[in-house]
C-alpha cells in the first residue's frame, strides 16, 4: 500500500486555495494602476503551485515526474516570450520594399 | 487461500517489472500528456496576451460585463472539487471502496455545478447580445474589438467547460468501476491519473477567472 497524507493536509490545501481566491477578489476593487495584473498573475501563479505540490503530489514524487511537469510550462514560455518578441519589436527597423 | 492471496495484490503489466515502475510510468505518461495541455490551451493564452496589449482598454469595459460573483462562485466551487478529487485518490490507496465511490460522485456533482453555472452565464450573455456573430451589439467605442475580446472568451471558457464535461463523464465511470471494486487490492493508478487530470482543469481555470473577469480594476 502507498503511503497517504492526512486528510488534514488536503483540507488546508484547499482553505489556502479559498484564501488565495479571496484575496485576488478583493484586489480587483482597488486600483493599483498596472499592479493589477501584476498581482492577479502572481496569485494566479500561486494557486497553480499549490495545486500542483500538493493536490497532485509534485511534492514527494520523483524527479521525472518533476521534469516532466515542468517541461510543459517552459515550452509555454518559449512560445509566449517568443512571440511577444515579435510583435513588441515589428517596425524597430525601416524596410526599404 | 491461494485465491485470496492473488486477489489481494495488485495487477502488473507484463511489460513493467514491478508495482512501482508500472505506477510511476501511468504518472509520467499522464503528466507528459498534460504538459501537451499546456501548449494546447497555451494557443490561446498567447492570442489573450497579445490582444491584451494591443486593445487594453477595450478589454478592461468588456470584461466588466461578466458576472465576477458567478465566475467567482465557479472557482470556488472548482476549487472544492478538487479536494473532494484528491481525497478520492487517497481513499483509492487505502482501499476504501464505498468513500471512494462517494467521492468521486462528490466530485462528478461539483462539476456538474460548475458547467450549470457557467450555462447560466452563456444564457446571460446570450440575452445581452454579447454572443459574436450577427447578433452582437455593442453600444461603446470600438465595437469590433469588443466582439475580438468575447471571441476570445468564449474560445477559452468554451474548451475548459469541454474539459469538465469530459472530466465528469470520466468521474462518473470510474465512481461505477469502483463500486464494482476494480480499483482493490492497490490497483488505484487509474484514479490517480484521472485526478491529476481534474486537478489540471481546475489550474486552467484558476489562471481563466482573473484574466477574463478581474480585467483591469472594477
Amino acid at each position: 500500500m502507498e503511503p497517504v497524507a492526512r486528510p488534514k493536509v488536503y483540507v488546508w490545501t484547499c482553505i489556502a486555495l479559498l484564501a488565495l481566491l479571496a484575496l485576488t477578489w478583493a484586489v480587483a476593487y482597488v486600483d493599483l494602476g498596472p499592479f493589477n495584473l501584476i498581482v492577479a498573475l502572481a496569485v494566479a501563479i500561486a494557486k497553480a503551485i499549490v495545486i500542483a505540490l500538493f493536490f497532485m503530489h509534485i511534492k514527494g514524487s520523483s524527479r521525472l515526474l518533476h521534469l516532466a511537469a515542468v517541461a510543459g510550462v517552459i515550452w509555454l514560455l518559449f512560445l509566449i516570450s517568443l512571440t511577444l518578441g515579435d510583435y513588441s519589436t515589428r517596425g524597430w527597423v525601416p524596410l526599404n520594399h | 487461500m491461494e485465491v485470496a492471496t492473488l486477489r489481494s495484490q495488485p495487477v502488473v503489466g507484463q511489460q513493467f517489472d514491478n508495482i512501482e515502475q508500472q505506477r510511476e510510468a501511468a504518472k509520467l505518461g499522464m503528466w507528459i500528456f498534460l504538459a501537451t495541455e499546456v501548449l494546447f490551451f497555451g494557443g490561446l493564452f498567447l492570442g489573450y496576451t497579445i490582444y491584451r496589449f494591443t486593445y487594453g482598454q477595450v478589454f478592461v469595459e468588456t470584461s466588466r460585463k461578466l458576472d465576477v460573483v458567478l465566475g467567482g462562485t465557479n472557482t470556488a466551487v472548482l476549487l472544492i472539487s478538487s479536494l473532494l478529487m484528491a481525497l478520492a485518490v487517497r481513499a483509492a490507496k487505502l482501499d476504501q471502496r464505498r468513500i471512494l465511490t462517494w467521492l468521486l460522485i462528490g466530485t462528478a456533482l461539483l462539476g456538474c455545478v460548475f458547467v450549470s453555472i457557467k450555462g447560466v452565464e452563456y444564457h446571460k450573455d446570450y440575452v445581452d447580445h454579447l454572443i459574436p456573430g450577427r447578433h452582437f451589439e455593442w453600444h461603446g467605442a470600438d465595437p469590433h474589438n469588443a466582439e475580438l475580446f468575447f471571441w476570445i472568451y468564449f474560445a477559452m471558457t468554451g474548451l475548459h467547460a469541454i474539459h469538465v464535461t469530459v472530466g465528469i463523464g470520466i468521474m462518473l465511470v470510474l465512481a461505477l468501476l469502483a463500486w464494482l471494486g476494480k480499483f482493490s487490492h492497490g490497483n488505484h493508478n487509474t484514479v490517480e491519473i484521472a485526478g491529476l487530470y481534474w486537478h489540471f482543469v481546475d489550474i486552467v481555470w484558476v489562471f481563466l477567472f482573473p484574466l477574463l473577469y478581474l480585467v483591469g480594476h472594477r
